[in-house]
Formats: structure tokens, C-alpha cells, sequence
């Protein structure tokens, strides 16, 4: 408009700062994109290491890895597929035990409970989270394997036509395990559940209790299916987490190489297979590349899991973009303190 | 929120019996999983107490592991400096870069590709694996033996990049809630851009930045896995960056194994320490949280 009268020398108008004032504003745009570039090629960098570390084993034994069963360290045979065994067997006993208690929980802590209980039973639950997993491993240990030894026995034995649960007890094993997995989740598939829960408009349970509904048909018929979507994205979340869980599970899964014949067999996981023989494995390097895969398997897996978690979990946010509630969430429970 | 009770529903006598029986047996059930859900929480840490307790003494915290098969087992004196040393050095890293990324993805990075595509990969490295970051810097800088093979500063990294998702997603969260009149009102002013952001953007922002980098600290403290790989163990007490180091989780999971009931004893003495140290750190966030919200 008026720029002729406002110019000044180099052809900037007056109001425009000086190439040298804009200096400290670009730096920090520029800084900043770095820092989110950096971000990115770190992780493309370590897969691209990762597959490096693993090629030995990759050209080796291929796609046997995964399936092939046997892992013998003594004769240098690395076949993973008692690891991959063990991580889906004890996954999977965690979800099916951590995903109702979580969301039954979550479900009464959104619904039914009290508004004032609300806050310090989020907290409890909360605080799961923060208990460090070599506790976990700790307790399981001591405390979980010796006190529950005789109840599994007794299962064991009147369950035994059950596929996979008759035959030898051991201390450690995959339902231990499992279930130290299930108490870890729990925090997280609670939380993600009780923030899609909070999402479903007042409408539409307002509705579902104008209708007759009592609070259970309003829970399954207006809560529910609104955030089921959400809710899968928790327990996927969930199952992220116990794949990749290392140290408590180490501690309780027994061990042993081998797929075991039920659920109270000893076995091995991918991540607890490199914490164990990461040490003795440092010289060889057919054993410590087969680590390296089990790393890259697990990665893989963890990658693939979370990718459809989070998939799940943005169409359950119905429209709450940019909230990033549950980032918060994903990353420790505990910092959602609505 | 809804202004139908219970009471209101009884009054009603169209709800059928056996609609009313479901409907208290699910909320039964529903509570029943809340009592089972908090179950865990209660025995932990009454073992937690329980063995634990008795093993605090003054000399749990003012010795050394000795390593010795026989004898006085030693306290954890190395594992408590070494833990708030490394988590420290961490924490010095994850949380400028975590609230760098962050600032990026509110202030610059908006809804543009890049800046989702740095979003998604911040909320997937939330779900890797502990361990693979311990494995990552284990291939990066242990076993290519850059500055010696296992040292702390190597573990501080490791747990740095384990923060620093925790870090970014919080802080851009709470970035978020930060008005933009405020914003715009400082930029009306005549601030540049960069003054905005340090004066005005992240003073409002601070107690809730502190809240999401007291958790990632609390996060950081108790993984054993990545320590594992980059600073393996030590037992005496040293602050030097460039040696192994004791820290506390690694020490429980090394006297988890041992067959001494001493050093078990230890181990629980250790694992009440560093759940303590967390849950304090925990607590300490909660509360920052709650009074910026009032505010």
C-alpha cells in the first residue's frame, strides 16, 4: 500500500526487522526442524545397524529363525522359535487376563464409582506404572512363584484334560510370567480405556438413561460401542508392552530354551534371551548375531503392534486431534491427571 | 453428570427384575475388577515393606557392595549415587531436546507432513522397547568401543533416548493448552517470533513441562534393561563417566540371582530404595500438576 513511503535501504519495508534482528528467529526455526530431523534418522539408523548386527544370522538361517526349533548354544545352533513361542505364549496370557481387569476397572471408575473416588483410584492404578519392572521381577521371585506353586499344581491336575495345562509344574514358567505381565499392562490399557471412555458424549448416555436404560445397558449400549476402537488400541498397547518386557520376565519364565508342552512349563522369550546370553554370546559371533535377530524380530514386532495400536486408538479419539491425551498416557499413565 | 440415581431407576417399576439383577451383577463384576486391578498394588508394596524395611540400616546406605562370596555382603551406597548419576546426565539431555522436538511440533511444525510424521515416530519410539534402546546404544558405542566399551555416560544416552519420547509427547501436550491470545498478543507487541516462545510460550507452559520431565525422570530411574547393555555394573562408588557403574536396579537384578539370603535381603532393602525414589518423584509431579491447573 503506502510501501514506498515505509521502505528504507535493501528494499524492506520499516515495519520488517533487519536481516540480522531475524537471525535469532530463523536459527531457532531451523534448530528446532534439526532436533525433529534428528529424531527420525536416529531411528532409521539403528534399524539400518540392527539388520548390520543381524546379517550373519539373516543369511544364515533366514526366515528358519523364526520357525526352526532349536537353540543350543553348546553346539551353535540358533533356531529362535521357542523365543518367539515364549514371547506370544506369555503375551498372550497377559491380555487375557490384563484386558477385562483393566477395563472393568476403568469402566467403573468412569461410571460408577463415586466422583470423588475417582481421582485417588486413577492414581492407585496409576502408580502400577511407576513401579519399576526388576520390582516386578522381584516379587515374582520371591513371593508370586513360591505362594502360588501349590495353586497351579492343584489346576494343573483337576484341569488336566484342558489342552496345554495338564503335565510337570515347574516354579518359573509362562503363566507366572504372564501374569506379571498382565499386572504390568494394566496400567496402560486402563488409562488409554478410562480416556476414550471420557470421550463419549454425555449425549448419548444421557439418552440411553432418559430411555429406561438402567447403568449396565447404558454401559453397553451408548459406552461401549463408542469407544471399542479406543479400547482395542489400549490392549494392542498393551500387548506392545509385554512383548518387548525384559527384566521381570528373565527373572520368572525359567529359562529354557525349548517350547514347553503348557502353560507351566519353563521357556525363553526374544527379550530375555539377549539379557541373559548378551554376555557370554560377546565372542562368538554366530551367538551373538542370533541376539541381534531376536532384537530385530522383537523390534519388528513391537513396530507392527504399535503401528496398529495407534491406528486404533486416533479413530477411537473421535475428533481430538491434537489433544495428544493419550501420548501422555502411552508414555507413563501417570501424567494424566484429568 | 447424569441426574438419574440409582434410586430413580428402583422407582421406576417397568425396569424389569431381571433387568435389574443384570445390571447389579455387572456392577458388581465391574467393581470386583477394580478391587483385583488394585490387589497388585497392595502386595507389592506390602512385601516391599515388609522385607524391605528391616534391611534399612545406616550401613545399607553408607557401604559399598563388597563382592565377596563370604562375609558382610555390603550396602548399596555405589548403586544410589551411581542411579541419580546416570539418571541425572540423562535427564540433562531428554528434556531440552525432548521440549526442543516438542516446541517444533507447536510452534513451527503445525500440521505440516514432516511435523506429523515427527509426531508419529515420537508416539512409536513411546512403545519400543526398553531394551532396544540398551541394544541400540550396545551396537552404536559399546561393542565398536568408542571411549572404552561399557561406561556410564553411554548408559546415560541410552536412557536419554528412552526419556525423550516421554519428554516431547507431555510437553507438547501441555504447549498445546497454552492460549493463543497469549501468542498472538506478544507477537502484536512486536516480539520476535524466538522471544515468544522463551518468554512468553514456555514460562506458561513451565509447571507442566516439570510435571511431564519429573515422570520421565521416574521412568528413567527404574529401567534395568538399558543399563544392562552400556554401563554394566561396578561396586565401589564412582563418578567418573567414563567407567562402569553400580546403579540400583541393576544391583537388584544381580542379587535377585545370588543364593545368599543376605544379599536377597539386599536386593529387597535396594528395590523399597529405588521404589521410594520413584514414587516420591511421581507424587512430587502430581502435585506441580494439580496446582498449575487450579491456576
Amino acid at each position: 500500500m503506502e510501501a514506498s513511503a515505509t521502505t528504507i535501504a535493501g528494499g524492506r519495508s520499516i515495519l520488517e526487522r533487519s536481516p540480522a534482528a531475524r537471525f535469532p528467529d530463523r536459527a531457532l526455526k531451523w534448530g528446532l526442524t534439526a532436533l525433529a530431523a534428528a529424531i527420525l534418522l536416529l531411528i532409521g539408523y539403528f534399524f539400518v545397524r540392527l539388520i548390520g548386527q543381524s546379517q550373519y544370522t539373516l543369511s544364515h538361517s533366514g526366515l528358519g529363525f523364526v520357525f526352526g526349533n532349536d537353540w543350543d548354544v553348546s553346539r551353535n545352533i540358533y533356531r529362535g522359535a521357542p523365543l518367539v513361542v515364549g514371547t506370544l505364549i506369555t503375551s498372550a496370557i497377559a491380555l487375557v487376563i490384563g484386558v477385562p481387569v483393566a477395563v472393568a476397572a476403568a469402566l467403573f471408575i468412569s461410571e460408577l464409582c463415586p466422583r470423588r473416588a475417582r481421582g485417588p483410584l486413577s492414581i492407585l492404578l496409576d502408580l502400577l506404572a511407576a513401579v519399576p519392572s526388576v520390582v516386578y521381577g522381584l516379587w515374582g521371585v520371591f513371593v508370586l512363584i513360591p505362594k502360588l506353586l501349590p495353586a497351579e499344581k492343584w489346576f494343573a491336575s483337576t484341569f488336566s484334560f484342558v489342552p496345554w495345562v495338564g503335565g510337570t509344574v515347574y516354579g518359573p514358567n509362562y503363566f507366572i510370567a504372564g501374569l506379571i505381565l498382565a499386572i504390568m499392562i494394566l496400567p496402560i490399557v486402563s488409562a488409554i480405556s478410562r480416556e476414550v471412555i471420557a470421550t463419549v458424549p454425555p449425549e448419548n448416555k444421557e439418552a440411553a438413561l432418559a430411555l429406561g436404560a438402567t447403568r449396565w445397558e447404558m454401559i453397553r449400549m451408548a459406552v461401549l460401542p463408542y469407544s471399542r476402537p479406543g479400547i482395542i488400541g489400549g490392549a494392542m498397547l498393551g500387548l506392545g508392552r509385554a512383548l518387548g518386557e525384559t527384566i521381570a520376565v528373565v527373572l520368572v519364565i525359567g529359562s529354557a530354551p525349548t517350547i514347553g508342552k503348557s502353560i507351566f512349563s519353563q521357556g525363553y522369550s526374544l527379550a530375555s534371551v539377549i539379557a541373559n546370553e548378551f554376555g557370554e554370546a560377546a565372542n562368538t559371533q554366530s551367538h551373538s548375531s542370533a541376539l541381534f535377530m531376536a532384537g530385530l524380530v522383537l523390534f519388528i514386532l513391537t513396530l507392527v503392534v504399535n503401528v496398529i495400536a495407534r491406528w486404533f486408538v486416533s479413530r477411537g479419539q473421535h475428533g481430538r486431534r491434537g489433544t495428544g491425551g493419550t501420548g501422555i498416557a502411552i508414555a507413563t499413565p501417570a501424567g494424566d491427571a484429568r | 453428570m447424569s441426574a438419574v440415581s440409582p434410586d430413580t431407576l428402583r422407582a421406576f417399576p417397568h425396569v424389569s427384575a431381571r433387568r435389574r439383577n443384570t445390571d447389579r451383577a455387572m456392577r458388581g463384576v465391574l467393581a470386583l475388577g477394580t478391587l483385583l486391578a488394585l490387589i497388585p498394588l497392595v502386595l507389592i508394596l506390602y512385601y516391599l515393606l515388609h522385607k524391605g524395611l528391616g534391611t534399612w540400616t545406616g550401613s545399607l546406605f553408607t557401604t559399598d557392595p563388597s563382592g565377596a562370596f563370604f562375609g558382610n555382603p555390603g550396602g548399596i551406597r555405589s548403586a544410589i549415587f551411581g542411579s541419580l548419576e546416570i539418571v541425572g546426565i540423562a535427564t540433562a539431555i531428554a528434556v531440552p531436546i525432548g521440549i526442543g522436538v516438542a516446541l517444533y511440533l507447536t510452534e513451527y511444525g503445525g500440521d505440516s507432513w514432516f511435523a506429523s510424521l515427527v509426531r508419529y515416530f515420537v508416539d512409536v519410539m513411546t512403545g519400543v522397547p526398553s531394551i532396544m534402546f540398551g541394544l541400540f546404544i550396545y551396537i552404536v558405542l559399546v561393542i565398536s568401543h568408542v571411549g572404552g566399551g561399557f561406561t556410564a555416560w553411554k548408559g546415560s544416552i541410552a536412557l536419554a533416548l528412552l526419556m525423550l519420547p516421554i519428554v516431547a509427547r507431555s510437553a507438547e501436550v501441555v504447549l498445546l493448552l497454552v492460549p493463543r491470545e497469549l501468542r498472538e498478543a506478544a507477537l502484536a507487541l512486536g516480539a520476535p517470533r524466538w522471544r515468544v516462545v522463551m518468554r512468553v510460550v514456555l514460562p506458561t507452559a513451565l509447571p507442566g513441562l516439570l510435571t511431564g520431565s519429573l515422570l520421565a525422570i521416574s521412568r528413567g530411574m527404574g529401567e534395568t534393561a538399558p543399563l544392562l547393555f552400556t554401563v554394566s555394573t561396578a561396586f565401589t562408588l564412582t563418578g567418573s563417566l567414563g567407567q562402569q557403574m553400580n546403579t540400583l536396579p541393576v544391583q537388584i537384578f544381580s542379587d535377585i540371582t545370588n543364593p545368599r539370603t543376605a544379599v536377597i535381603d539386599r536386593a529387597w532393602g535396594a528395590a523399597l530404595t529405588l521404589v521410594a525414589l520413584v514414587l516420591i518423584l511421581n507424587l512430587i509431579a502430581r502435585a506441580v500438576s494439580r496446582r498449575s491447573r487450579m491456576a
